[in-house]
């Protein structure tokens, strides 16, 4: 019962929620790093933002194994996933079509999850990386696809070297996995297309 | 090339309107409901269901009703309507043995452990129109005269020496709750090819979601003629039957009924009994000679739809038979025993599609063949202009006129 | 055999009760809930679909027949029990209906007069299944073979 009584309700309306979230989704991701806000009256449970919540909610389901850090996964958020997506939770960071991340924790690197295959790159696994703030933090310059010119972000608390991983991983597309980066209900999109450089 | 064509919206808006008055016919005749065509074409639905992909007989009979009682527009209706649902998951495999028979009958076995029961079937009426069902409402008469309620003595007589046909129902005692299946039966003293899950009992492919490729396997096979078109597979198993494909089909069993669905959520963890669905299977039967590796024995063809489907059914189990081909070492030279031309074929939304397409504009495409057709026209003229002047120059042709 | 196929593992009562939930209709699960209690929305009713499985000759290599329609919701009592309904259709209002009797039968003693009322919705369907399997009785054959070339 305790595991019961702390679930947290899901989307009201799930049909207009879960497109209204949607869009947020891939207006972001094809704009990559352009800041959206996506609050909705959901109660998110402990240890994921808001953000991060109703973006699994809105993907996730029972043919979408998920990935998460051994606390989230014991806690509440492990319970709410399973009984709001009906997905299973799996140890292996490769075989995770989602995952949710903390941005400063040094492991799983990017490279363990799926990067997708030649023939279905579109298997790879979507990281929802949490982060201390989408703001304030080293300035990252973004170009690729949906950037004009470029564009500037700024995510607070990245783990050392988590740069270098997201220039590999863009090295290796198509192949490559994709983030949205959260912090409470603003979300940004990284797709493996961008490039990513340091400002000069 | 694509090259779009605009305009028209005012001729569209009108054609929709034109189409509602038509569908709705003349107003001095009552409107038909929902209910009413779920209930009194529950056979017309079952076909929707089953082309449509989607159980549900109020969305078939609403289907139906809006596209005036075309099937295949129905069907699309079902189709494009599931894509706006979410999947909560796969069902626990029904278990068709513990079908509430409504219908079973068998071609190979006479005295079957559970009985033949006709069930609400058309095979013994003899097709006269029965036009009490014209003129009157609320009469609930028999199917054609000759078995016409009208006729009949008042349903309190007993009926007299044991005449299964007017044996009223409280005489009768219910059904075998658990039916063997008939292919089973035969299975049991070994002439019968096995029918067992391969290793670890995987998952189906699922061809809504993943792209088929050939030589495709059973599961696809099967799933690609549960929701293919029923007139294509009954071409299809006929010409097996008539030599396209030599085979010596029996009815091993056709059984309709009820069959509860059970789905296992996530959250839950254990098996949820969702309702009954109505189901009509076939087990075909085949000879089989034998080959290098496999004794001689009869072999299976299955057929599995939603609703009282019995064609669909019993054609389906014919191609299934059919398409196994390969896997007894026997040539597949005709149609209904290549894969990849039946499950490319069947599906009557995807054909209709490609076919009725032909209709849309194709002015531009259209404007290229004219031009190139005029063009090699008129090189063809010059050309033979120019032997004509070559072979015979006193013979000019306005000379000649 | 397969162990495995439903109907032959022995059901929890639980659920035997939410299949004769999904087999009522909305107005009989209405007349047995009564008032219904306070309660939480924790997922909303939502109608998807599920993917039916058969198997090939009935009991070989699984394959998917086509789906279904299948509405589910589940709520939250104030003691923090949770109810739940799946069952097939679209009918949003039975869902959450359902879903507070399957709360409130997990809540309640065996006697209580909510599991007397859900007892006697079983013998309903049960006696309705009863009725159409001696309707379809009534056409089996008895069979008597004629001699010939005697």
């Amino acid at each position: 019962m305790t595991i019961e009584t702390a679930i947290a309700a899901g989307f009201r309306d799930p049909v207009l929620q879960s497109q209204t979230a949607f869009r947020t989704l891939l207006a972001a991701l094809s704009e990559p790093g352009i800041v959206h806000s996506i609050a909705d009256a959901i109660a998110a449970p402990e240890g994921l933002h808001q953000a991060s919540a109703i973006a699994l909610l809105t993907l996730a389901d029972y043919e979408t194994p998920i990935w998460l850090p051994q606390p989230l996964r014991d806690g509440p958020t492990g319970a709410w996933l399973r009984f709001h997506c009906g997905s299973t939770l799996v140890d292996d960071p490769a075989r995770a079509a989602f995952a949710v991340l903390d941005a400063a924790a040094p492991e799983p690197k990017l490279s363990a999850f799926h990067p997708g295959t030649d023939q279905f790159p579109d298997r790879s696994t979507t990281l929802v990386l949490q982060c201390a703030a989408l703001a304030g933090g080293e300035a990252l310059v973004l170009s690729g696809p949906g950037i004009p010119e470029t564009r500037s972000i700024g995510p607070l608390g990245l783990r050392d070297g988590l740069v270098a991983e997201l220039q590999d991983n863009a090295a290796l597309y198509p192949l490559g996995v994709d983030l949205v980066l959260t912090h409470g209900d603003r979300l940004l999109g990284l797709p493996r297309s961008t490039r990513i450089g340091e400002a000069r | 090339m694509y090259v779009a064509v605009k305009g028209g919206e005012a001729a569209i808006l009108a054609t929709h309107e034109l189409v509602a008055e038509a569908r709705r016919g003349d107003p001095a005749i009552p409107e038909i409901s929902v209910a009413q065509i779920r209930e009194q074409q529950a056979l017309a639905c079952a076909r929707v269901m089953n082309e449509g992909s989607l159980y549900d007989s109020d969305l078939a009979a609403l289907a139906l009703k809006q596209s005036q009682g075309d099937v295949i527009e129905a069907a699309f209706l079902m189709r494009a309507y599931r894509t706006t649902l979410p999947r909560f998951g796969s069902s626990v495999p029904l278990d068709t043995a513990t079908m509430s028979i409504r219908r079973r009958v068998s071609a190979t076995y006479k005295d079957l452990p559970g009985g033949q029961v006709l069930g609400p079937t058309y095979d013994y009426t003899h097709r006269l129109f029965d036009f009490a069902l014209m003129d009157s409402e609320n009469v609930r008469v028999g199917l054609d005269p000759t078995i016409s309620g009208r006729e009949a003595r008042p349903s309190t007589t007993h009926p007299s020496s044991g005449d299964a046909r007017i044996k009223p129902e409280h005489h009768a005692a219910p059904l075998d709750a658990h039916m063997p299946r008939v292919p089973d039966i035969l299975g049991a003293e070994g002439l019968m090819e096995a029918e067992e899950a391969p290793e670890g009992d995987p998952r189906p492919f699922d061809l809504t979601r993943d792209p088929v490729s050939f030589p495709a396997d059973r599961d696809v096979r099967l799933q690609a003629m549960a929701r293919g078109d029923e007139g294509f597979l009954l071409g299809l198993g006929y010409s097996v039957q008539r030599g396209f494909g030599g085979s010596h089909p029996f009815v091993g069993e056709v059984r309709v009924g009820e069959v509860a669905v059970e789905l296992v959520p996530e959250e839950l963890g254990f098996a949820v009994d969702l309702g009954d669905l109505t189901l009509t299977e076939c087990q075909m039967v085949n000879q089989f000679q034998g080959s290098k590796d496999i004794a001689p024995q009869f072999t299976r063809g299955y057929g599995l739809v939603f609703g009282h489907a019995e064609r669909k059914a019993m054609s389906m189990s014919l191609v299934d038979r059919a398409l196994k081909a390969r896997d007894f070492g026997e040539a597949a030279d005709y149609p209904a025993q290549q894969d990849e031309f039946v499950l490319y074929h069947s599906d009557n939304v995807e054909a209709a599609g490609f076919v009725e397409h032909l209709k849309l504009p194709h002015y531009v495409d259209f404007q290229g063949e004219l031009e190139l057709i005029r063009r090699i026209r008129r090189e063809r003229d010059e050309r033979l202009a120019g032997e004509q002047d070559s072979k015979e120059p006193d013979a000019m042709p306005e000379a000649a006129e | 055999m397969n162990d495995k196929t439903p109907g032959s593992t022995e059901k929890t009562p639980r659920q035997i009760w939410m299949a004769t939930l999904a087999r009522a209709s909305r107005s009989e699960i209405e007349t047995l809930l009564g008032a219904p209690p306070a309660h939480e929305v924790l997922k909303a009713p939502e109608t998807g679909t599920v993917m039916v499985e058969g198997r090939a000759g009935g009991a070989g290599r699984r394959f998917n027949l086509g789906e279904t329609t299948v509405t589910r919701c589940v709520v939250r009592l104030s003691n923090g029990r949770m109810g739940f309904s799946y069952a097939l259709g679209r009918d949003h209002a039975k869902a959450r209906l359902a879903a507070l009797v399957d709360a409130q039968l997990q809540d309640e003693a065996e006697g209580s007069a909510l599991h007397g009322g859900i007892a006697r919705l079983a013998e309903h369907q049960t006696a309705a299944r009863q009725r159409a399997s001696r309707k379809a009785a009534t056409t089996k054959v008895d069979f008597f073979t004629l001699v010939r070339g005697a």
